[in-house]
């Protein structure tokens, strides 16, 4: 590599991380309490579990449960029907002032007694402040898009840091660190080792991280291109006043998806489905399988199927990219070791932080740097002082 | 094999590959899937903390 291309893949490493490196920074503080959000929940008893009661305890008509929610909150409308895929005996009913409110009530029901159990509490709550830093900064879509830049920015900055690595490492071993050449040396080569090592760990929580920014615009163009399609032979008519049986609903959605389970329902009106249907979102069984959710559409006055099919190719890569980012679909040890890496790249960028504002001070051995290294130096890219040091 | 080319991106690969390896492999399945996958990404930050704390005791 000429002392040309390095200057210019560092002036991009340097300008891609500094830009990136305090957001990203909050991202991994953030994100940390979010792998263990489960954990938080139970530990803070915000947790809401169903009470024990004998297996095999019929479960209570879906129209109960929605009742239950009704009985609550008479003025509001449903807007979601959700349940957490490891249990099966709460039903996560979502209630709003229209289907796109965003100040939702969130209800718990027993899915056996049809019983409310409680009221979840995220907004405002530690980890719904959490989230929002995370996903959002408490500014909606334009949030989410200046994250997911942002992330582009880490990508772009791990890229660099990738090129940059061999001019560093020419005269060293893999994972060498000089600890007797001063704290800047020191961190220098911690940051060369710590980064190539979590190197494709983090590319890849930081490109599924961006991906997901951008859900709610690939929903908006799955609604305008297939969504309106399957909905078409329904365009001009007025919504339905009176909604038809959600029991039925979901039995005949079972009946035609066999050996499929319900991921969650989207009443009429809200932006997973039309003013006219039920969409009923199922997914599958397995590991890979239950991230995939097909929707399925019914009629909400007759309670018929009017259409069914797989998601788009980029609905499936946005909904596989959500537990490459989360980390949470490999037990407890993939979320300890998510946790590690995250603090490992919390290191990563600390000690990029700290080049940068060392980067004045002079090399401690100066003299023996060569001349081609001197010169890089000298035309503006004092990050990479230490190029090739003697050692 | 051998020659600067390995010498340099030889273990930056080989780590790159088990990630690879640890964050499919649990997507595919449960059980020893998990297992696998708890292994393959142990080890990159198993290789952190290993040259993270590490003292050379090379005299000078």
């Amino acid at each position: 590599m000429t002392p040309t291309t390095v200057r210019r893949w560092a002036w991009i490493h340097k300008w891609s991380s500094l830009v990136c490196t305090v957001f990203m920074l909050l991202l991994c503080v953030t994100g940390l309490p979010l792998i263990y959000h489960h954990e938080i929940d139970h530990l803070l008893g915000n947790a809401i579990e169903a009470p024990a009661m004998p297996a095999g305890t019929p479960k209570a008509s879906m129209d109960d449960v929605i009742a239950a929610g009704k009985a609550l909150y008479p003025n509001k409308i449903a807007m979601y029907l959700s349940q957490e895929p490891d249990d099966a005996n709460i039903w996560f009913l979502t209630m709003g002032d229209n289907p796109t409110d965003t100040a939702f009530k969130s209800i718990a029901i027993d899915a056996r007694s049809a019983k409310v159990l409680g009221e979840p509490s995220f907004e405002g709550s530690f980890l719904g402040v959490m989230f929002h830093l995370h996903v959002d900064l408490y500014a909606g879509l334009w949030g989410k898009l200046f994250l997911g830049f942002m992330g582009l920015l880490l990508v772009i900055a791990i890229i660099s840091g990738v090129v940059l690595y061999a001019p560093f490492m020419r005269k060293l071993e893999f994972g060498e660190v000089r600890r007797e050449r001063g704290p800047r040396v020191k961190w220098l080569d911690l940051h060369n080792m710590l980064g190539i090592i979590t190197l494709t760990w983090a590319l890849v929580v930081g490109a599924t991280g961006m991906v997901n920014t951008w859900a709610d615009l690939l929903l908006k163009y799955w609604q305008v291109t297939e969504m309106a399609e399957m909905i078409a032979p329904y365009k001009g008519m007025p919504p339905p006043t009176q909604l038809g049986s959600m029991q039925k609903s979901l039995e005949h959605a079972v009946a035609a998806e066999p050996g499929m389970k319900i991921g969650f329902v989207a009443f009429p009106g809200t932006p997973f489905t039309s003013p006219h249907h039920y969409g009923i979102f199922m997914r599958g069984d397995e590991a890979l399988t239950s991230r995939l959710y097909k929707p399925v559409l019914i009629d909400a006055q007759t309670t018929e199927i009017t259409d069914r099919r797989n998601l788009p190719w980029y609905l499936t890569g946005l909904l596989i990219s959500q537990p490459l980012h989360f980390g949470d679909y490999g037990g407890a040890w993939m979320q300890f070791l998510w946790a590690a890496l995250d603090v490992i790249t919390i290191f990563v960028l600390g000690s990029g932080l700290y080049l940068w504002l060392k980067r004045g001070a002079p090399a401690p051995a100066r003299a023996a740097t060569t001349g081609r290294v001197e010169r890089v130096e000298e035309q503006g890219a004092p990050v990479l002082a230490t190029e090739g040091e003697a050692r | 094999m051998s020659g600067p080319f390995i010498r340099m991106w030889g273990a930056p690969i080989a780590v790159a590959i088990l990630t690879v390896v640890g964050l499919i492999s649990a997507l595919v399945g449960d059980g020893a899937w998990d297992h696998i996958s708890a292994v393959a990404l142990g080890v990159p930050v198993m290789l952190c903390l290993w040259y993270g704390v590490r003292r050379r005791t090379k005299g000078h």
